[in-house]
């Protein structure tokens, strides 16, 4: 019975085969999925032009060359006029190579993407410099509360601070010394809420915030740190 | 991206604002900037062009000669510009470069003429942009495969000119190699050219049947029975020749190993080994299939002739390096050899007195079908079995004969896509060691930094003036950037062997890597006993200004070093020239944070790159980026520094 089996195994074959050839003359072809419509080309970029020079001029503290110098800079690194998220963590984490800047980077993107439309644009920027480099002492530390505080409802909680502190030690990657613990973030968030948080209710708001660095001495002997920095 | 960096450290810098109320210890002072002066715009004169940028611009890269003083010995003060006696078609790419921080290639022009513009002005042929980066490097490889070419071909060209004190052996080898030289060498090639074909054709003609007009016998006999004499005569002379030659090559053989492994050697001896060991068997029929078995092998001698044949070492070279490609179709014929000779086989199974005896035996049928040969001796008789021959003719067709020439083709495309897959593998590891190098440069020379004495001068001496002297202004901001983040973590960077030596060292203290002391560590005591002599060791690192790979003239600027990190577990002091004065002990760490000290003593500049003493190995961390010297040119040599760490 060998015999009929492979005769049986031909026939197939021999039908497979005239399937083929007639597939090729396009008689069985199937039914192609066409994509009727292609998708309509956007616009490749959306650019963005800032604000007047003197509105900028009014709005910061910087002078008419500063802004242009700033601006020429700008303008060379995103000739679109805006930054997104993601050129925003690939530059920043540049400056630190060790570690991974990648997660204090978006919190500091959303720090500065005032309006929250996921780009930073020149007026963003400069905004956000003027009062780092050319505000006062209280304005620096507002600053820093709204970094700190995550979800912007006016108080830092303990997962918040968990989450910056630990991105700030992402950054200094692996290759420390001391080697890094695994909770060193944690401690440190411990430590910043036994002298920040006064009412012990396991948050700090902004007033108790800006009470305990104006005390501190070591803070406010550093923000004059960064002033020389444009 | 240096010229992006340079644009956002201020910001990098004004973001770390945010870190302000975190830091547990007190952060740094800025570095002092010198007062800027308002950006301003430069004329460039090259060869009458003028080009007018920033000064900005220009300070991106303070490697280069545009970007350093280096300019100021340009600068004419009558018109108020720098002029260049340069080509200014080749300027409009370097100057691109300061604006767009990626250096392209101008495809029109000579490549060499490129070059020489880029070590004019200070650039390295590695910051070729990646767009350009392959044609460059190919451009730059046919030029030097050119020039060796024209070099050699010089070289051994017929040059009279031998060394007068050549000994007999030198040149009786370079009348072997090279016939032309001499009238002797140019006979006796002709003449081992000859014998080797008379040698083959008495092969050949030994075997052809001689009608015997002595016996009309109806026996045939070749012609090597009939005359057995003359064409042994005709044998030995040859092998006697061959022999000689052999034993001469031997002799002026410079290497004689490299020479006993050669291909051509071995045919030779292939070649003339038969006569001898046929002198040696004595002829008896036990041993005379052997013997005639060694008889094949003399047609060896007709590779002999690729010496005197380029075209066929040629073609031997090709094949040699087009085996994998024939390998492969090698091996996918035998898997469709296998399928059809067992389908056949199987097929042809029920009927009586059929050639298909086994699958083996199917093997002949199969090629015989699928070359198109089709002699006929085996063939099909079941329907199952002609159907499936036909089907393995068809096939056959297909696989063998239509696509020999497009295999050649594919032969030579395969070719040359490995090679170009090769080079795109090793431009990739260039590439990746690039980016490897620029970040562990960045992280180097800020460790280098701090082992300096961090930001401040603290009047120290005249060697850490000298180090600290070529850092940009760039840089000394990034470090201070740097190192406000390890003061607000209490943390330090280090480099990896260092780390990897502390974490060792953990391991083997047993304890928690915060809490250490004096006794704690095992290795350390000892390690700093076996250090106190100071050790010269030698690092090389490279330090990238900007990030970038450009590395400039002058050895000082160009290259630095990183010396071993020799760090002591000591509690509370932190003593020597690298204190800071009004860093004041105190932590707002927890005192459970230890602080490292170190101290350094350069030592006068030793330029002896060759020695080196490896490193203790429980103390000394080299600095892992120790530089391939080929990815970037050669380095130049640098001075040492010692480390000598204490209690």
């Amino acid at each position: 019975m060998g015999i009929q089996g492979m005769e049986l195994c031909a026939m197939a074959v021999v039908v497979l085969l005239f399937i083929a050839v007639l597939k090729q003359f396009g008689i069985l072809e199937p039914i192609s999925m066409e994509d009727s419509s292609d998708s309509e080309l956007e616009l490749s970029t959306v650019r963005h032009q800032p604000e007047g020079l003197d509105q900028l001029q009014a709005q910061t503290k910087f002078t008419k060359k500063e802004l242009q110098s700033l601006y020429r800079g700008f303008k060379n690194e995103c000739p679109t006029g805006l930054v997104d998220e993601d050129t925003f963590k690939l530059i920043y984490s540049q400056f630190f190579p060790q570690g991974d800047a990648s997660t204090y980077a978006h919190f500091l993107f959303n720090a500065f993407d005032a309006d929250g439309n996921g780009a930073i644009h020149f007026e963003d920027f400069v905004v956000g410099l003027s009062i780092l480099l050319r505000g006062t002492v209280h304005e620096k530390l507002k600053w820093a509360f709204n970094l700190y505080d995550i979800n912007k409802d006016g108080y830092i909680t303990k997962e918040e601070m968990l989450a910056i502190m630990k991105s700030i030690y992402d950054m200094m990657g692996r290759h420390t010394y001391p080697i890094l613990r695994e909770d060193a973030p944690a401690e440190h968030v411990e430590r910043f809420f036994q002298k920040m948080d006064r009412n012990k209710d396991g948050v700090v708001t902004i007033e108790e915030f800006l009470e305990t660095c104006q005390k501190d001495e070591n803070i406010m002997s550093s923000m004059q740190l960064f002033e020389n920095v444009i | 991206m240096a010229a992006g960096l340079a644009t956002w450290l201020p910001f990098a810098r004004a973001a770390a604002v945010g870190w302000l109320p975190l830091a547990q210890q007190p952060l740094p002072p800025a570095p002092g900037v010198k007062a800027s002066r308002g950006d301003e715009v430069l004329v460039v004169n090259v060869s009458g062009r003028r080009f007018e940028t920033w000064k900005n611009t220009l300070d991106r890269y303070p490697d280069t000669l545009l970007g350093s003083s280096e300019k100021e010995f340009f600068y004419d003060a009558d018109s108020g510009e720098y002029f260049f006696d340069r080509d200014p078609d080749m300027f409009r790419h370097v100057l691109n470069f300061y604006r767009t921080g990626r250096l392209h290639c101008p495809r029109q022009e000579c490549i060499q003429a490129f070059d020489e513009e880029l070590a004019f002005y200070g650039l390295v042929p590695e910051l070729v942009g990646d767009c350009c980066l392959e044609e460059y490097r190919d451009r730059k490889k046919e030029n030097a495969e050119r020039l060796a070419e024209d070099e050699e071909a010089e070289q051994t060209g017929d040059g009279p000119a031998l060394p007068a004190g050549s000994s007999l052996r030198q040149r009786l080898w370079r009348a072997f190699e090279n016939p032309h030289t001499s009238t002797a060498a140019l006979v006796f090639y002709y003449v081992t050219g000859f014998f080797i074909a008379v040698s083959v054709i008495a092969n050949v003609v030994e075997t052809i049947p001689c009608r015997s007009s002595a016996r009309r016998s109806s026996r045939e006999q070749p012609c090597g029975e009939r005359f057995p004499q003359a064409f042994f005569c005709m044998d030995t002379a040859c092998v006697l020749i061959f022999t000689g030659e052999y034993l001469l090559r031997l002799f002026a053989a410079p290497s004689r190993c490299r020479f006993l492994r050669s291909v051509m050697s071995l045919i030779d001896v292939v070649a003339i080994l038969p006569y001898y060991i046929g002198l040696l068997v004595p002829k008896n029929d036990d041993v005379s299939g052997a013997f005639v078995t060694l008889r094949v092998f003399r047609v060896f001698r007709i590779f002999k002739f690729s010496r005197h044949s380029q075209g066929l070492r040629i073609l031997g070279y090709t094949l040699k390096s087009c085996a994998s490609e024939l390998g492969f179709l090698l091996f996918s014929l035998t898997m469709a050899i296998i399928i059809f000779a067992t389908v056949m086989f199987y097929a042809e199974k029920g009927t009586n007195k059929t050639n298909f005896t086994s699958i083996p035996a199917a093997f002949w049928y199969t090629i015989v079908t699928m070359t198109t040969l089709g002699y006929g001796d085996m063939v099909p008789s079941t329907i199952a079995g002609k159907i499936f021959g036909s089907i393995c003719s068809l096939s056959g067709v297909l696989v063998i004969a239509l696509p020999v020439p497009v295999i050649v083709s594919n032969f030579s495309r395969i070719y040359h896509q490995n090679q170009r897959a090769d080079k795109r593998r090793a431009q990739q590891k260039v590439r990746l060691a690039r980016i490897r190098l620029a970040k562990s440069g960045t992280t180097n020379a800020f460790l280098q930094y701090k082992q300096n004495g961090g930001l401040e001068d603290s009047g120290s001496g005249e060697e850490q003036a000298v180090c600290v002297r070529n850092r940009s202004a760039f840089e000394q901001q990034h470090h201070h950037l740097l190192h406000c983040l390890e003061k607000t973590t209490c943390y330090e960077f280090t480099d990896e062997l260092t780390f990897s030596e502390a974490l060792g060292a953990v391991s083997l203290g047993g304890r928690t890597s915060r809490s250490t002391s004096v006794s704690s560590q095992p290795t350390g005591p000892g390690s700093l006993l076996s250090s106190c002599c100071p050790r010269r060791a030698k690092r090389r690192a490279i330090r990238l200004a900007n990030s970038t790979a450009s590395v400039s003239r002058g050895s000082m600027q160009e290259l630095d070093m990183l010396a071993g990190l020799h760090r002591s577990p000591a509690p509370q002091s932190r003593s020597s020239l690298n204190a800071k004065p009004h860093d004041s002990l105190d932590l707002n760490c927890d005192s459970r944070d230890f602080v490292a000290a170190i101290i350094s003593i350069p030592t006068p500049p030793a330029n002896t790159p060759d020695e080196s003493q490896p490193s203790s190995p429980g103390g000394g961390g080299r600095a892992s980026s120790t530089l391939r010297n080929s990815s970037l040119g050669t380095p130049c040599l640098f001075p040492e520094t010692v480390k000598i760490s204490s209690l």
